[in-house]
């Protein structure tokens, strides 16, 4: 098989991990020899496909061979699709590659299960230790851990990574225990635990360096929940997503739509759920990180679990508390201001600034990017207050649905379709 | 008062635009009175009316001194400076003029027209200058001396020159060349250099990492979900010709929708006969081999097994977003077993009992009165951490009676098989934990009660108590007494 035929492999066979985040890593340049460059604020996407997600690493497996069993996975043991694996130097070679080519901004590892969890580790970091050992490579290493894996690997991956991550799979314990056999719920959240610790205990010690260079250490950690494989509801999702944020300082969670995969399970629903909701999902996490919203308050504005699919989740918790609103623009503290429907945390921060020299006008705000049709029924301006049956009345909600296409696909009507 | 013409050296010259910026306002030129143009560019283009100003009077020679103003100023000058709108420059000595002629706190209000104006430039010329470093795409020739890396890109301002940075410490051991149609950067590995402008033929049409590129572009492209919106938004059009990967992209989209239809036509597939095989795999732990149907009577192997039904205890929801069940920890057949309340954070993670803060005061407290830990076994009454999520840490939440209650069977069997002299409970959910009801630990503590179905109790408080107290002295008194305590317990537990 040819360098050509692994990479379309094992590619495809990564492609279900939605991260591909390159931000937060160590400020590190290659003035002083190697190759690459990385900076803590944010990453850079260095393309897009068509599905709209971003490409900034070269994601790929080491090997899409697997003795799990894992329903939603197209790499499962049973699976029919062709198996492939990289040599250590073919994927070295094809990062550098891409690298110099300024097409990527580093390599996302991870890998099938073979022979056992440490032996597989093993094979990730040691493309991780070539790349930045042999090669000098100052690019950015994302490398997935694999759970129960030794603490020695575990602390060496994290020498070598900028970022680490165990995917959680799934929001519950009895779906992973069903679709997931061979993993082990506890085991996973264990092992986050311990990149916790070590994440934790390498940042305190950067604190208190006495050198001018401390040792490298991966900064952050995330995880990855398939939504739409099971039965769990959005608050449930919800829930777990609060309590690894909570728990094991993740900088992020990934939801993945479970994505019909060629060569399905038997146990698994045929019927993806809509884009639209990972959509929700996410907008969701914005609103419990950014925005003081709890995921009971978030619940509220959805029915029997579920977000409201038609309109993003700040304003349909709007909609079933109407009688917080209008708040007036110029005297609403920050924290209300960031629950008004169409006000972002940054808007919010130039509208503070802002008001402390004019009194806020439509226009003002309109300067301010607000989309005005949105914000008219919640806010009261200097020279704009809404009308009261505006707020009250019975179709406020059907005038705020945005007309896209990526909305109309929430619809009721039209899911009944597929 | 004549207009005052202005010749900056070029189109992002900020040191020479502030250098002139000072002198107008030492002579207190206002805003509407310069006129300001780039050297060899053609001042009628864009001055209107006054573009016949310019020659007219020399802007003051004098070395002017600076002037203050706010610190987000110049940062931002800096980068607006490199928009390709032709009124920058007069646009940025409206803001200064203001900024030092009464408005010292104008670039807080993003209302103003003028601020606004200038953010969105400034915004406008970081966008660019990210789109470069990341779609710009360097092809390889193989030059005299070894490889040479060239790239096309048409930025919308004048941002080469502060860019060209950026790929010297991403791409210092290379050589390399960005050509744009306003100029050039050239890194040759040790110095940088600027030329004039090219055309998109001075960089080779193709090269052969371009093939494995694209493949791995239409390989990671999930045609399950495609979105070309979200595409576009992210990577404009303009920028798609100077990139190999988006000639597929036409392509890719128009078979997407059948790709996607087929799967899910398919639907299940009947499992590969070859399976992958299960080389030297473990089992993973905390799988139970099989179900222990005899109650073992050697007490380590009943304490394993009863350690193995707690791990597998999934009743409790909450317990689900913990890690893992804290099992006790210590010897059987200890004189002294202490039970707290429930693990923490530290507990929760490491999987062991007390090694947290509480823990770490329980531990300097056994060693002053001369107990040795290891000696005693520790566990709690409430095996998982609950816990009360904020942001990103946990809030200790105090276990309900119905927690409480629930645990109750593996505490009284745990105990049993250890097989103390003494229960030491530390604090109220223990004390409710050993006897079944709520008894104030403030008037039972310092008492051996004795239990109806196992050895007696000693209560005192839980260390946690001694971090909440606020106030120093009441501390030092009440670590004393927790101490007295801990040698009232042991003494009893010889006895």
């Amino acid at each position: 098989m040819d360098l050509q035929q692994k990479l379309a492999i094992l590619a495809d066979a990564a492609k279900y991990d939605a991260s591909c985040a390159s931000s937060g890593a160590d400020s590190r340049d290659s003035r002083k020899g190697g190759l690459g460059s990385t900076s803590p604020g944010m990453g850079i996407c260095h393309a897009y496909a068509p599905d709209g997600r971003c490409i900034s690493l070269l994601k790929v497996l080491l090997t899409n061979a697997c003795v799990f069993e894992c329903a939603y996975c197209i790499n499962r043991a049973s699976s029919n699709v062709p198996r492939a694996r990289f040599t250590v130097q073919e994927l070295v070679q094809l990062a550098l590659d891409f690298y110099r080519h300024n097409a990527i901004e580093g390599v996302f590892l991870s890998s099938g299960i073979i022979r056992s969890p440490d032996y597989t580790m093993e094979q990730i970091v040691r493309v991780a230790r070539e790349l930045r050992e042999t090669h000098g490579f100052r690019g950015y290493i994302h490398l997935k851990t694999i759970p129960d894996a030794s603490p020695e690997l575990l602390e060496e991956a994290g020498r070598l990574a900028d970022r680490l991550s165990i995917n959680i799979e799934l929001p519950q314990r009895s779906s992973l225990e069903s679709l997931a056999p061979e993993k082990n719920f506890t085991g996973i959240r264990r092992s986050m635990g311990q990149l916790r610790e070590r994440i934790e205990a390498h940042a305190e010690d950067r604190r208190t360096a006495q050198r001018a260079t401390p040792p490298p250490f991966a900064r952050g950690q995330s995880t990855q929940m398939i939504v739409g494989a099971d039965d769990a509801t959005d608050a449930t999702v919800l829930g777990t997503s609060t309590g690894l944020y909570a728990s094991y300082g993740l900088r992020r969670v990934y939801y993945s739509a479970y994505s019909p995969i060629p060569d399905a399970s038997r146990l698994l629903p045929p019927q993806p759920p809509p884009l639209v909701r990972e959509h929700r999902l996410y907008q969701a996490d914005w609103l419990l990180r950014f925005y003081g919203f709890t995921s009971d308050e978030i619940m509220s504005g959805g029915t029997a679990g579920m977000l409201d699919l038609e309109v993003d989740p700040k304003l349909a918790w709007a909609l079933q508390h109407r009688g917080d609103f209008p708040l007036d623009v110029n005297l609403a503290p920050r924290e209300r201001l960031l629950r008004v429907p169409g006000l972002g945390a940054k808007t919010v921060e130039r509208i503070l600034a802002a008001r402390r020299h004019r009194a806020l006008r439509l226009e003002d705000l309109a300067r301010l990017r607000v989309p005005l049709a949105k914000v008219r029924p919640f806010l009261l301006a200097a020279d704009h207050r809404p009308a009261a049956r505006l707020l009250d009345s019975a179709d406020l909600r059907q005038r705020l649905v945005a007309r896209t296409a990526f909305t109309a696909a929430a619809r009721p009507q039209q899911l009944a379709l597929f | 008062m004549a207009s005052i013409g202005v010749v900056l050296p070029g189109p992002a010259a900020f040191d020479a635009w502030r250098d002139q910026a000072r002198r107008m306002l030492a002579a207190e030129v206002p805003p509407e009175k310069v006129e300001w143009r780039v050297a060899g560019e053609a001042a009628g283009l864009f001055s209107g009316s006054a573009a016949g100003l310019f020659g007219g009077a020399p802007p003051p020679a004098s070395k002017a001194p600076p002037v203050a103003v706010p610190r987000a100023f110049p940062a931002l000058a800096e980068v607006a400076i490199r928009h390709r709108d032709p009124e920058r420059f007069a646009l940025l000595y409206q803001v200064l003029w203001r900024l030092t002629h009464g408005s010292h706190g104008l670039l807080e209000d993003h209302a103003d027209p003028n601020v606004n104006r200038l953010e969105a430039m400034a915004k406008s010329v970081r966008r660019d200058a990210h789109k470069m470093h990341a779609f710009l795409r360097f092809r390889c020739i193989q030059a005299e001396g070894g490889p040479h890396y060239l790239a096309w890109f048409e930025p919308d301002h004048h941002i080469l020159h502060a860019e060209a940075d950026f790929f010297v410490r991403r791409f210092a051991s290379l050589r390399w060349s960005i050509i744009t149609p306003e100029a050039s950067a050239h890194w040759n590995g040790t110095a940088l250099t600027f030329g004039p402008g090219g055309s998109r033929h001075d960089v080779p049409r193709e090269d052969a990492v371009e093939e494995l590129w694209r493949t791995y572009y239409a390989s990671i492209f999930n045609p399950a979900r495609l979105k070309p919106a979200a595409m576009r938004a992210e990577m404009p059009k303009k920028y798609w010709r100077n990139m190999p990967e988006t000639r597929d992209i036409a392509r890719l989209i128009a078979e997407a929708p059948a790709r996607a239809a087929e799967m899910v036509a398919r639907g299940a597939t009947p499992p590969a006969l070859r399976r992958q095989r299960d080389v030297h795999l473990t089992p993973p732990p905390g799988v139970p081999k099989a179900m222990d149907l005899l109650a073992p009577s050697d007490p380590t192997a009943a304490l394993a097994a009863l350690r193995a039904e707690v791990l597998a205890d999934h009743t409790l929801a909450w317990a689900a977003q913990s890690t893992q069940a804290v099992f006790g920890e210590g010897p059987i057949g200890a004189r002294l077993l202490f039970v707290g309340e429930q693990p923490g954070d530290e507990e929760d993670i490491a999987g062991r009992p007390f090694v947290g803060p509480a823990g770490r005061l329980f531990n300097r407290a056994l060693e002053e009165v001369g107990i040795p830990r290891a000696e005693t076994y520790v566990t709690n009454a409430v095996k998982h951490f609950k816990y009360t999520p904020t942001g990103r840490r946990r809030i200790h939440q105090s276990p309900d009676a119905g927690d409480i209650a629930h645990y109750r069977p593996f505490l009284r069997r745990e105990i049993e098989i250890v097989g103390p002299k003494l229960v030491v409970s530390l604090g109220a959910s223990a004390l409710r934990a050993l006897t079944g009801k709520a008894v104030a630990v403030g008037k039972a503590r310092g008492q051996v009660l004795a239990l109806p179905d196992g050895p007696p109790v000693f209560p005192t408080i839980h260390p946690s108590y001694l971090l909440r107290l606020p106030d120093a002295a009441a501390k030092a008194a009440e670590y004393q007494r927790f101490l007295a305590d801990l040698r009232a317990a042991a003494a009893a537990a010889r006895a």
